[in-house]
């Protein structure tokens, strides 16, 4: 019995040790579950993340940006839509950015995010990122962070194929989705075909302060222009665009626009067009675009209607533009670092397409013509192939470099990443993403040189990756490690709505540039008080300016009488401090608009119009020190037509007073 | 020309240092300032470490009642003054004068060093103690007293939630080693005037 029971007991000791061994084994397989996943992506308190990721906040309109490998969210830049936080929108300053040809446009669609390059490398000056709704490209200053720059596109109507650079920045461009009738006209809309026009912008940026300018606009056949890359190294001077609906539907597109086998990535040739728009050629149009810039000088922004813009006829410039076919509807248009492979994501496809650079130049030589559409010749497609990827997954989106040869494909219908080798065109790996991968990023993976080492997969859908918050969820990105032979999941984070593409970037490049504060003496704002003394109301007929500072802890002045219901009360606010991070707000009851939040040596506005009569506070809405509490002060709002005159004092003092 | 004279004339020149470099600097180091705030202290001005430090120490003091530093002071006129006079006449001692007007020379600068030191010790007494009345917060010593927030003379000290250190510069050091020179000179002229 005894023997029983110790050779039951035995079995069951050896059993468990097994078992658990069993387990610990498949523990290790799953990477983002073993010890070293959680190693790679922790950033100890106090230290700081290797790159910068600058992920499109999609629907919500904005910009976040994030840190990696650790996935923790730093900042959302308002870009295309109003944000109450940081009075983007709101305040008198920077209402002129949200301005169009269709008036005061609160919100947009932004997607893809692209950094400014210089030989083709990233140079970390600048962000461009599309608005897709109301078509425009904005342009964020890295050393602020901040929406410097928005320019409308015109002629143009789902600006999906934007904001990329060509690789010294000399362009930005933007495609439209949605061909429509050029001019804008009212007519039939079963009279799409032949009607209906692509635009592609060319938008050039100065190369000393960014500044943009809309330099000519392509007249393409009437197709959808999905997505687009720069050529870069050998292919430096072209760029290519993806389209789908080359059968021109116009209604029941997820059918009547997947009926070709093949579509065209469309290749221009743009120095050839610059040097054509540069000898006079093109037609110059009337149109109506914004284009908005906000200045840190004056900390406010202009809007400036442009009538004029340069229409390049793709049949005035032979040579120029070459239709390259390419299976089925692709989405993603991608260029590896040396430039030779444009790399076609058909997204109904079987297989992955990759066209070779020096084979379309041969082509083109040899004029190897498969027809033409419209007036661009068609390359042939046989002629052109560089090779293809096959089996590789269903639904390919978009592909990405590491640089060391190898390319990361995203598949949204299969749900995962791939990696393949250029030149073999055989798969190396694949993971699965959860779920529904779109884009992917590799920091400097649109450029000459990624930084291969990690590859961030941003999903559309994450159902039960994350605790439940009702019947709309997190967006999620996942990160994976790909120094190795295989990827390695490492992360998954929440993002802002909707993740839709990125950018990244060593944060060496740009932390050392970020501004810690706006100079007080270089504020040029037209209502800017740099000292308590010059603090004052002035009253002009109904409209009542305040010029007000703020400084540690109290604004200048606090006690304002003499308003009247019905004036017009515009707060100027200047923050008067010079050290780094100390913000300061201001929020008035029964404002209509939202709070300011205002940096150290700079001026925001708002409007205040009183509706009734009484004491009404204000506020510091940011927790700014330790008599944050006491950061306050009080108007007097007295009847329309009262006799009360225009007072205003610190400490019972009238200001400037001795 | 002797030794004792070549030490004696460079010793005073190194005083000059003094109008290029900074002779003393304060920094206050505080868990919000992981770049910590500080002032070097010339002979003729107050300069920040980092822009905007001086007003941002202003800007913290306010909290417990003390005085903005000053644009100015009275010394920034005295010291340029004294500092000039005495490399003057140390460079005149020291082509016409003898190792004891040397030992002179440096025990006036040790007095008026010292005056210096105390001048600076009575300001920063001023400073730390000559609160305002309606200073937003008011601190006690354990025994009662109105704590005061008197930076050290030399050295480093807890001032509340800053840490504050008080040390020479490289202007001070220049005149630190002139000084030693010319006492250096001292010897060296009577070892000379004796082996004759």
């Amino acid at each position: 019995m005894k023997t029983i029971f110790k050779s039951l007991l035995a079995l069951t000791i050896v059993s468990t040790i097994l078992s658990s061994c069993g387990n610990g084994g498949d523990k290790g397989k799953q990477g983002a579950l073993s010890g070293s996943a959680a190693e790679k992506v922790y950033v100890a308190p106090g230290e700081h993340d290797e790159f910068y990721a600058f992920v499109s906040g999609g629907f919500s309109g904005q910009l976040a940006v994030y840190g990696l490998p650790s996935g923790r969210l730093f900042k959302v830049i308002p870009v295309f839509s109003v944000d109450a936080e940081k009075a983007y929108g709101f305040n008198e300053e920077t209402k002129p950015m949200l301005n169009t040809s269709h008036g005061f446009i609160p919100w947009d669609d932004s997607h893809h995010p692209d950094i400014s390059q210089t030989a083709g490398e990233l140079d970390g000056r600048w962000v461009f990122i599309n608005g897709n709704n109301t078509p425009r490209i904005a342009k964020i200053d890295l050393t602020t962070f901040e929406t410097t720059e928005i320019i409308e596109i015109p002629n143009s109507a789902g600006n999906h194929s934007s904001s990329f650079v060509t690789e010294n920045t000399e362009y930005v461009v933007a495609g439209t989705r949605f061909s429509v009738p050029y001019p804008q006209r009212d007519m039939p809309i079963k009279e799409y075909k032949g009607n209906f026009k692509g635009a592609l912008t060319f938008i050039s940026v100065d190369p000393k302060d960014g500044t943009m300018d809309i330099k000519f606009q392509i007249m393409m056949p009437g197709f959808n222009y999905d997505l687009s890359h720069p050529g870069r190294g050998k292919s430096h001077g072209w760029f290519f665009f993806t389209t789908y609906n080359t059968e021109e539907a116009n209604s029941l597109l997820e059918v009547n626009a997947s009926q070709n086998d093949k579509d065209f990535i469309a290749a221009i040739n743009w120095k050839k067009i610059e040097e054509y728009v540069n000898n006079g050629g093109g037609t110059k149009a009337p149109t109506n675009y914004a284009h908005n810039v906000y200045s840190d000088e004056t900390h406010s922004a202009t809007s400036t209607m442009k009538k004029e813009i340069l229409i390049v006829n793709p049949s005035d410039v032979p040579g120029a533009i070459y239709f390259l076919p390419t299976p089925k509807s692709p989405h993603g248009c991608d260029v590896d670092p040396t430039g030779e492979y444009i790399i076609g994501n058909g997204k109904l496809a079987a297989e992955l397409t990759a066209h070779s650079f020096t084979k379309m130049l041969a082509a083109i030589e040899g004029k190897k013509f498969d027809g033409e559409a419209y007036g661009i010749p068609i390359l042939k497609y046989e002629d052109i192939l560089g090779g293809v990827v096959k089996q590789p997954g269903l639904g390919p989106l978009h592909t990405e470099f590491d640089g060391k040869g190898y390319a990361y494909t995203t598949f949204f219908i299969s749900s995962e990443v791939v990696k393949w080798k250029l030149g073999t065109w055989e798969v190396i790996d694949r993971k699965p993403t959860y779920y529904s991968v779109g884009h992917l990023m590799i920091p400097g993976g649109n450029s000459r040189k990624p930084f291969g080492k990690y590859v961030l997969a941003m999903n559309k859908i994450t159902k039960d990756r994350y605790i439940p918050t009702g019947p709309e969820v997190t967006q999620s990105a996942q990160l994976y490690d790909i120094t190795g032979e295989k990827m390695e999941l490492l992360l998954d984070f929440p993002t802002i709505g909707e993740p839709h593409y990125a950018a990244g970037i060593p944060a060496e490049l740009i932390k050392e540039r970020s501004k810690k504060i706006y100079k007080l003496e270089e504020n040029k704002h037209k209502y800017v008080v740099k000292t308590e003394a010059e603090s004052k109301v002035v009253r002009t007929g109904n409209e009542v300016h305040i010029y007000m500072t703020m400084i540690r802890s109290h604004f200048s002045p606090d006690n304002i009488e003499g308003v009247q219901v019905g004036d017009k009360v515009y707060f100027h606010v200047t923050n008067l401090e010079q050290d780094y991070d100390v913000p300061h707000g201001i929020a008035m009851i029964g404002a209509q608009t939202s709070e300011l939040l205002i940096m150290p040596g700079q001026t925001e506005t708002f409007v205040w119009e009183p509706k009734q009569v009484g004491v009404w506070p204000f506020y510091c809405t940011d927790f700014c020190s330790a008599l944050h509490q006491e950061m306050q002060g009080y108007v007097r709002v007295s009847p329309k037509g009262s006799n009360v005159p225009v007072t205003y004092t610190l400490d019972g003092d009238a200001i400037g007073a001795e | 020309m002797k030794k004792s004279k070549i030490l004696m004339i460079i010793g005073s020149l190194l005083l000059l240092g003094l109008f290029v470099f900074p002779l003393w600097n304060i920094t206050l180091e505080a868990p919000q300032y992981p770049i910590p705030l500080g002032m070097d202290i010339h002979i003729t001005k107050f300069v920040d470490t980092h822009e905007f430090d001086i007003k941002n120490i202003n800007l913290m003091n306010h909290y417990v009642g003390m005085q903005y530093i000053p644009e100015t002071i009275p010394e920034f006129k005295i010291f340029p003054w004294a500092i000039g006079i005495m490399t003057v006449l140390g460079v005149i001692i020291g082509f016409f004068g003898n190792h004891k007007l040397f030992l002179v020379w440096f025990i006036v600068m040790c007095i008026l060093g010292i005056a210096g030191m105390y001048d600076f010790y009575l300001w920063e007494y001023d400073y730390g103690h000559n609160l305002s009345p309606k200073a937003i917060m008011n601190f006690k010593n354990p025994d009662g007293s109105v704590m005061g927030f008197q930076p050290p003379l030399f050295g480093s000290k807890d001032i509340l939630n800053f840490k504050a250190h008080s040390y020479p510069r490289l202007g001070a050091y220049f005149m630190f080693v002139g000084m030693f020179l010319t006492f250096t000179a001292f010897f060296v002229g009577k070892k000379e005037v004796n082996s004759k």
